[in-house]
């Protein structure tokens, strides 16, 4: 079937099964690959991306029901300028890097819905995303430095 | 202090060979006759027998370089830190620096990852290719400045003439060290004098990941790649009778269909089962539902974890009978029995940790190119990459392998086995003999693994039963201590810690048999399920001396008795006693008296992969079993000099994280010989809300060679934590994981 879709700005035309996964037609069809796949079953994270502002699990998406614009990590922004992409650099959240994707994303759409969150309402919106080398604190960190324009952090 | 600073020496036999590089820039050639001779030395898993400059660096015009990269890097960081470790004494701006990962090559010596080996195998030598190139540099500059090298000095990649502040870029000396002889000294740097070691490195792909370029090995993709799954029996050294390959091959987007036989055993064996190949990855693994495998389960599919454990109560019989075979599995100090017959209080307690997987974030999966010239191309995220594993199972020799390294979302000992490079040197052989016999070219494989393939087809932890029993004097003084382990493949206790420092010691153990489910390492083999055993219950038997757990464990270190405890000798008990008084005063451990009903402090020590941990942590439990951790403090002690900062801090602090999740909820069961757990819902990892705000960490410098930090944060992060809990409710945690025992996160 032919879908047409918006990924990142970009309007595209595939043709796959309705029933694909989102997260196999940006990494195996449109070659866009910083999306990863974890689980496939919703639980980990790995594959989160925006779709009209909201994140979501891709793996869990079929492609029939993408019905607003798709945005990935490689849309955030290309030259690393995002606040969450330079908190991450500066903090050196990363080890394996794996899950990074994922966190951000989720990351930043909790900061489009809560600017300024406490650590709370971080956990909640992060508790989907597991980071199997454990780089929870820092992550928690650069959420809190780029909700202060990179100035610190700010609500407890 | 003042480290020690050697030279490296060159014989006279060694010359500098200049090689302009396509694009500009020179790579440095250092040859020696007996390596043009071909009697170079190193192979994988030995450290590199011949560290030359020119193997790890490239000077461009521009004056950057260019710096290899040797180890396979999972996260750990050793992209980082064993290029620094160059950098520094090359003596040039991390700034200047731009890394590149080596392909697996004799020329690199040792190229793998595990048992923290990163840094202790290669700091000096990685210091002594840094050192080289940089005298190598001075000496150029000696010469076309026509000076003694004794007047330069250098920095940021610039020679510098002390007196007339002349200077020269390294780039503007690389040509004119063509034909050269080289220098004989290479002295290294003063520690004091170091710019880029003990600052914080960041990751030299942090870019690339918040960006999301195709770093990981999962993103590996050449032109006209096919993609591959591969289903395996259930049960373990199943194979497949027969398969539906008809009908699978006439699914759209199914290219190729193969049954695969087992090839070989163990860990490098090759499993048995059908592969599937198509045009992309998500329609390929689709097409498993509507595969049909008649499996021969053989005889593991008896097998289960409740057998396991009635044959462990039954063995426990044994305990005062079990015989000592020496080495690494049992040992016999004094006479515990009549050790135990004249103690003033006896301690007894069963202990429990089960099989666990390592569960990387990444599947596994590897990529290869069997081609029409007979040679194998392969992208490997293997902690241990080998050329024979693909090359073997595709029948190539390894001089016709190329492989390249590629990042890997996470490692954790998963990954010291290659059985993904052994399927896809397989499927890759069977696709392309397909393709050339009719007619196609061959393209490349990819094969990925889904998460339940991962959880179901893993080198498991051992699980660990443990028979405790130890005796005190009227003073409280630990006079015998005994563990009983009836093992499948379990960890003995046989050189831990109190051994050494208690007169009568025994550990033992009885086989649990058959046990067919392979086990392997997991981040900090063999402590990582040990140090919970033994720490616990050294703290029940503070707890039943009535004494403080700091300083009960902190007199038995005090006194050493003869062969010292651990990892053969190498335990060192002021190391020990230091990262427990460091944790003392950084917890404010004297004060915790004070703390409200419910809440608890707790400590534990491992000596592990050269490394002295002691975590102190402060938890809070309510009536319902809720566990908060409120906070957590690491002293460390893993030398003179740690080399990255930021990374080591992220790694004790990931070692704590991952503790959590052995501690609360990870079990690999077995029923009928197959692994029950099949993918995150029934094995869940730690995730944010579960980890303290704060993690205190502080690294007791003491001087002795530096050592790595992957694992040793790891172990004593649990029972520091099951001790808390003691502290907090007066309940002794004995088995893992705690969710079984009703417990849950606040």
């Amino acid at each position: 079937m032919p879908y047409t879709l918006t990924v990142n700005g970009n309007t595209t035309t595939v043709d796959v099964p309705e029933d694909m996964p989102l997260l196999w037609v940006l990494r195996d069809v449109l070659k866009v690959k910083g999306t990863k796949f974890g689980c496939g079953v919703g639980a980990c994270g790995a594959c989160t991306v925006q779709i009209g502002g909201r994140a979501v699990r891709s793996c869990q998406t079929r492609i029939s029901t993408v019905s607003a614009g798709v945005k990935t990590i490689e849309g955030l922004s290309e030259d690393g300028s995002h606040p969450l992409q330079q908190a991450w650099m500066e903090l050196d959240v990363p080890q394996c890097g794996y899950c990074q994707a994922g966190q951000i994303m989720s990351a930043s759409a909790l900061l489009d819905s809560t600017p300024n969150p406490t650590d709370d309402q971080i956990n909640a919106a992060m508790n989907g995303n597991l980071c199997r080398c454990g780089t929870y604190m820092r992550i928690r960190e650069a959420i809190h430095l780029a909700a202060n324009g990179g100035t610190g952090r700010g609500a407890k | 202090m003042k480290a020690n600073v050697k030279s490296s020496q060159l014989d006279r036999r060694t010359f500098i060979k200049v090689t302009t590089l396509a694009g500009g820039g020179v790579m440095l050639g250092l040859y020696s006759q007996s390596e043009l001779l071909g009697q170079r030395g190193g192979r994988g898993g030995q450290s590199a027998a011949r560290p030359v400059p020119e193997t790890y660096i490239t000077i461009h015009p521009d004056n950057t370089f260019t710096i290899i990269a040797k180890n396979p890097e999972t996260g750990q960081g050793v992209k980082n830190t064993l290029p620094a470790i160059i950098a520094d004494e090359f003596d040039v701006d991390w700034a200047q620096v731009k890394v590149q990962q080596a392909d697996l090559d004799p020329k690199y010596g040792g190229q793998r990852e595990g048992g923290s080996t990163a840094i202790p195998q290669n700091y000096a030598t990685m210091r002594q290719v840094g050192a080289m190139g940089r005298a190598m540099m001075k000496q150029a500059a000696a010469e076309v400045m026509n000076v003694p090298v004794s007047s330069l000095a250098t920095r940021s990649g610039v020679v510098i003439h002390r007196r007339t502040r002349r200077t020269a870029t390294y780039a503007s000396l690389a040509e004119a060290m063509e034909g050269m002889t080289p220098p004989t000294d290479a002295p290294l740097k003063d520690p004091a004098d170091f710019n880029i070691i003990g600052t914080a490195i960041h990751g030299v792909e942090n870019f690339e990941m918040v960006t999301g370029k195709p770093i990981y090995s999962i993103d590996v993709e050449p032109e006209g790649t096919l993609f591959a799954v591969y289903e395996k029996c259930p049960v373990f050294g199943g194979t497949v009778e027969s398969a539906n390959l008809d009908q699978i091959k006439g699914l759209a987007g199914i290219q190729h269909a193969f049954i695969v036989e087992p090839q070989g055993q163990g860990r490098n064996g090759l499993a048995g089962g059908v592969a599937l190949v198509g045009d992309n990855w998500w329609i390929v693994n689709n097409a498993r539902r509507q595969l049909r495998v008649t499996w021969n389960e053989g005889p593991v599919s008896t097998q289960s974890t409740e057998g396991y454990n009635a044959q462990a109560l039954e063995l426990s019989s044994q305990r005062s009978q079990a015989p000592t075979e020496g080495g690494r599995s049992s040992a016999m100090i004094g006479d515990v029995e009549a050790a135990f017959a004249d103690a003033d209080q006896i301690v007894e307690a069963e202990y429990y940790f089960p099989l666990l997987s390592h569960a990387p974030l990444e599947p596994q999966n590897s990529t290869a190119h069997y081609k029409e010239d007979g040679t194998l191309e392969v992208w490997s995220p293997s902690q241990i990459p080998s050329l024979a594993a693909p090359g073997g199972t595709a029948g190539v020799d390894n001089s016709a392998v190329t492989m390249h390294l590629v990042r890997s979302g996470g490692g954790f000992g998963r990954r010291l086995s290659s059985d993904y490079d052994i399927e896809v040197g397989k499927i890759s052989r069977l696709v392309s003999d397909e393709r050339m016999a009719a007619g196609l070219p061959t393209v490349p494989v990819k094969l990925l693994w889904t998460r339940e393939d991962d959880m179901a087809h893993d080198q498991y932890r051992p699980a660990g039963y443990h028979y405790f029993k130890a005796g005190l004097d009227t003073n409280g003084k630990l006079t015998s201590f005994r563990d009983f382990v009836p093992s499948i493949n379990s960890v003995v206790p046989a050189n831990e810690f109190p051994r050494g420092f208690v007169p009568n010691f025994w550990a033992s153990r009885a086989t649990i048999e058959p046990f067919n489910i392979p086990t392997g390492a997991m981040r900090a083999p063999s402590t990582n399920g040990i140090s919970f055993v033994m720490q616990s219950f050294i703290d029940e038997l503070a707890v039943a001396a009535g004494q403080d757990p700091v300083q009960f464990r902190l007199d038995l270190l005090a006194n050493p008795l003869g062969e010292a405890a651990g990892q053969g000798g190498a335990f060192n008990p002021e190391r020990a006693a230091g990262v427990l008084e460091a944790g003392r005063d950084m917890s404010n451990w004297e004060s915790r008296g004070d703390l409200p009903d419910g809440r608890g402090m707790g400590v534990a020590f491992q000596f592990a992969h050269r490394g002295y941990v002691c975590w102190v942590v402060d938890v809070t439990v309510d009536a319902d079993k809720k566990l908060k951790i409120n906070k957590a403090w690491a002293s460390v002690d893993i030398g003179r000099q740690i080399v990255n900062p930021s990374r080591a801090r992220n790694l004790v602090e990931g070692g704590f994280v991952e503790g959590l999740s052995h501690m609360m909820a990870w079990e690999i069961t077995i029923d009928r010989g197959r692994v029950q757990q099949r993918n995150f819902p029934q094995y869940q990892p730690t995730r944010m809300s579960e980890v303290p705000v704060e993690i205190e960490t502080r690294f007791v410098e003491t001087d002795f060679d530096p050592t790595g930090l992957g694992e040793p944060t790891l172990p004593p992060a649990i029972p520091a934590i099951t001790n808390a809990i003691f502290a907090a409710t007066g309940v002794r945690i004995r088995s893992l994981p705690i969710v079984k025992e009703g417990y849950s996160w606040t």
